[in-house]
């Protein structure tokens, strides 16, 4: 079970058509995304409904479905954690101050999960598969498996799938107060040593076939979750498990890509696996870019995908070692919480 | 990898009774789930009737064994998932490699919405325990967690589909090989966020809902949880399977954000798909439950999309949505579970309200239940907002 | 009629249409402004909030928004009918 990644489009707190050229740094608690004029993808007649994930989700997926050379997909799958937050807030908002009077139904209509998927099918007069996964740091996990599988079962396919998480004042405020953020500058972020890290939020979408072509840039060679390791020890075994069931060691992996946020509570987990069953090799993060979500991985895959392609590692995005002078495989794992692990495994094709 | 897919197992909850024996008790004496609210508090309280699960968050908590605080679509979907396992004889859970894939549309949000009373006067107020489940995901691990699964677990939110592609996802995972089990199918409680919003849609029926009726005028909203527990080749021997899960599809309408295309286009779509798969004709399918929620533009885009696929040979039909009202995200699970129940048992669930048949259709819901039919393959449909459209075909 | 179209434009968030692009007459739906369904449903609710007018039928909604001007003799008729 595999694909070839034809084409990706990112909308992140970085501007994608200039990373990693250039790199926007952050001061704060918080990686705003930088909105490009959305109105390039989105006809002003549409636009004027769409809260800012929306916007972010459809456009990303314009810019894979270019990048890819095509017009239609035979699948949308989309993940995300929260959904349309923003038209949320705004329903519950109005609500509550109204007392369930005078409402309006746009806010509604855009709150619910499968908003996105459903916009880009109804833009592209796509009646094919659509799927929406909403399952926290397991979201985007989910939307690329499924494509997987799609592929398998029907190789002709070519498949739209991608993750979108945007923050809101409402929930930077609430999630603040579980003290999962700080103030911290995005260069100083990785090694911070503190507890807390910098939000995020963003979209980024690939299309996926089973057939590789010029468009090709990568190969997504294996995705898996792992659900509330009992120990690091177990998530170890787990990923030399995941390595071996795709014929390799960890010393093949050229370039260990984790979610590493600058919340030493989360780090720690990484470093204990990094010094041990990835003792010597080169590691790079990619949070001090994006801020943490839960579909951050989505970024990270981005980002992989263009290293890949390229065979060049951002200088910036390394921390430790040095980046690999050939760059064949890259491992991608992400942590939420130690509670939710996810593995992408991505080859140079 | 498994060649098929068979339903071990199911139960739910529902605004029609606590479990599956207790909804065929009131789908054979005709009674149907929806009245005044007891249990959600809204502004609209005597206004729109609602299927609410006549139980509350205390008792179904003891029901559970879960906390009374936690959100009431996480105790629905423990009650009935839990049941759901129990049903296939198949002991324990961790035996098997077992995932639990289910669908919600609003999470916690019946905590959330209380929350947000506190925290709209001052943010540093509310307490963070009832926001604490607020995404969907974070519903179905409370109920993973209860349950022991571990293999994987997967939340998926399509709107009024959800819980079909629940089980289309569950029975992929299994033919790849992936799984041994999946507990597939939904949870929603009622909340005054979906209640409002489909006010502001005006599409709530201020009396019991008419599928499939000339004198439908909307739906009604109702709660609860349905789940099937899927599994492969090898664990079918282990059980008695009720049928098999032969074929199923998921197509966009992309036609309208929440209205149905006029022609049905995505609902011919899924059912055209589901049959494919399947391998079989329209003349085979022994009765359809339908999605049938009672608006006007549902039931007439669904209702033509049978026609022009049916063509003439129409099975019966009927809408449990009628005795359960619409439970959204839970709606495509209990109806799996009361398709693939029906198909074992010969049974044909009759549509309550009915009066009037719908101009534009040349067939009618039934009315009347039924036992001893000789049933060979069933279709469920779930069509839903975001034009997510899906149909499940259940054999023998 | 100039205060309907300012409300009109608010309230379905019409970016980059002034008051004066929206004719007395013109259509608002469809090949007019492009309006849908789900406009309709908010239009409902600027009546209610702005002008206290109530219509509870959505299916009185084609007729009743047809052009501003449509809009606005609904109101006038309603608001004499209250008294």
């Amino acid at each position: 079970m595999k694909a070839f990644i034809q084409g990706t489009g990112s909308i992140s707190a970085q501007d994608s058509t200039v990373f990693p050229a250039t790199i926007r740094e952050y001061e704060g608690n918080r990686l705003p995304v930088a909105d490009p004029d959305y109105k390039q993808w989105i006809d002003i007649r549409q636009i004027r409904r769409m809260g800012r994930v929306i916007k972010m989700g459809v456009g990303a997926s314009h810019i894979s479905l270019q990048d890819a050379g095509l017009t239609m997909p035979d699948a949308i799958i989309t993940g995300t954690a929260y959904g349309c937050l923003a038209d949320t807030g705004v329903f519950l908002n109005k609500l509550v101050t109204q007392q369930e009077d005078m409402l309006t139904p746009t806010a509604f209509i855009q709150s619910t999960h499968n908003t996105v998927a459903g916009q880009i099918a109804l833009m592209l007069g796509c009646h094919g598969y659509n799927n929406t996964f909403v399952h926290g740091a397991f979201s985007l996990e989910n939307a690329l498996q499924d494509g997987l599988l799609l592929l398998q079962e029907d190789p002709a396919r070519k498949v739209l799938a991608g993750a979108l998480d945007e923050i809101t004042e409402y929930s930077h405020t609430i999630l603040s107060r579980f003290g999962l953020y700080k103030n911290a500058h995005t260069q100083q972020l990785l090694r911070s040593g503190t507890p807390g890290t910098m939000a995020g939020e963003g979209a980024a979408f690939f299309v996926l076939g089973a057939e590789k072509n010029a468009r090709s840039k990568a190969e997504l060679t294996g995705v898996e979750m792992i659900y509330r390791p009992a120990s690091a020890e177990e998530t170890a075994g787990h990923i030399a498990g995941f390595l071996q069931r795709h014929g390799l060691q960890p010393a093949d992996i050229d370039l260990l890509l984790t979610g590493r946020n600058g919340d030493v509570r989360g780090d720690a987990y990484y470093d204990n696996i990094e010094t041990t069953l990835f003792a010597g090799r080169p590691v790079a993060a990619f949070k001090h870019f994006c801020g943490e979500y839960p579909t951050a991985a989505a970024f990270g895959m981005w980002m992989a995908v263009q290293a890949l392609h390229t065979g060049q590692v951002p200088a910036a995005a390394m921390f430790k070692g040095h980046a690999p002078a050939t760059l064949k495989r890259v491992l991608i794992w992400n942590h939420q919480h130690a509670t939710h692990h996810s593995l992408i495994l991505l080859t140079a094709c | 990898m498994s060649e098929q897919v068979w339903i071990a197992g199911g139960d739910v909850i529902c605004g029609t009774g606590l479990n599956l024996a207790a909804c065929l008790d009131a789908f054979e004496k005709m009674q149907p789930g929806m009245g005044a609210m007891q249990h959600l508090r809204s502004a609209h309280a005597n206004t729109f009737p609602v299927a609410e699960v006549k139980a509350g968050n205390d008792e179904l908590a003891a029901m559970a064994g879960m906390p009374a605080h936690w959100s009431r679509t996480a105790l629905l979907s423990m009650i009935a998932a839990q049941a759901a396992w129990n049903s296939t004889g198949l002991g324990a859970v961790s035996n098997y490699r077992v995932g639990l894939v289910s669908a919600n549309t609003v999470g916690g949000m019946d905590k959330t919405e209380h929350f947000m009373e506190t925290y709209l006067q001052d943010t540093a107020t509310g307490r963070l325990r009832e926001v604490v489940h607020h995404e969907c995901g974070s519903i179905t691990e409370l109920v993973a967690d209860a349950l022991g699964v571990r293999h994987h677990v997967s939340t998926i939110s399509t709107a009024c589909s959800s819980g079909a592609n629940a089980l289309m996802y569950g029975a992929r995972m299994i033919r790849a090989g992936m799984l041994d089990a999946v507990i597939a199918g939904g949870t929603d409680a009622l909340t005054r966020f979906t209640l409002n919003g489909f006010n502001t849609l005006m599409i709530l029926d201020q009396q019991k809902c008419r599928p499939f009726d000339d004198t439908r005028t909307g739906l009604n909203l109702g709660e609860g949880a349905g789940y099937v527990v899927l599994v492969s080749d090898r664990l079918a021997e282990q059980t008695t399977a009720w049928c098999r899960l032969s074929g199923f599809a998921n197509a966009n309408d992309a036609y309208h954000q929440t209205a149905s295309s006029p022609e049905g286009t995505g609902n011919f779509i899924a059912m055209q798909g589901a049959l494919n798969m399947a391998g079989v004709q329209p003349a085979d399918i022994g009765y359809i439950n339908l999605h049938g929620t009672g608006t006007q533009n549902n039931d007439s885009s669904e209702g033509l999309a049978i026609v022009r696929l049916f063509n003439g040979h129409y099975p019966p039909v009927s809408s449990t949505k009628s005795f359960t009202g619409h439970t959204l995200g839970a709606s495509g699970g209990i109806e799996a579970v009361f398709s693939a129940y029906a198909l074992r048992h010969g049974i044909i669930y009759p549509n309550a309200q009915f009066t009037t048949p719908m101009k534009e259709l040349p067939f009618a819901p039934v009315t009347t239940f039924s036992r001893g039919n000789a049933l060979r393959h069933v279709m469920s449909n779930s069509f839903g907002f975001g034009g997510n459209c899906s149909s499940l075909v259940f054999s023998e | 009629m100039a205060d309907l179209k300012v409300q009109i434009i608010q309230q379905l968030n019409l970016q980059e249409v002034k008051p004066e692009d929206i004719e007395n007459d013109q259509p608002l739906f469809k090949e007019g402004l492009g309006l849908d369904s789900i406009d309709a449903l908010e239009l409902i609710v600027l009546l209610q909030q702005h002008h206290n007018v109530r219509i509870a039928n959505p299916e009185d909604g084609p007729e009743i928004f047809y052009s501003v001007r449509t809009m606005a003799e609904y109101i006038t008729a309603e608001k004499s009918k209250q008294g």
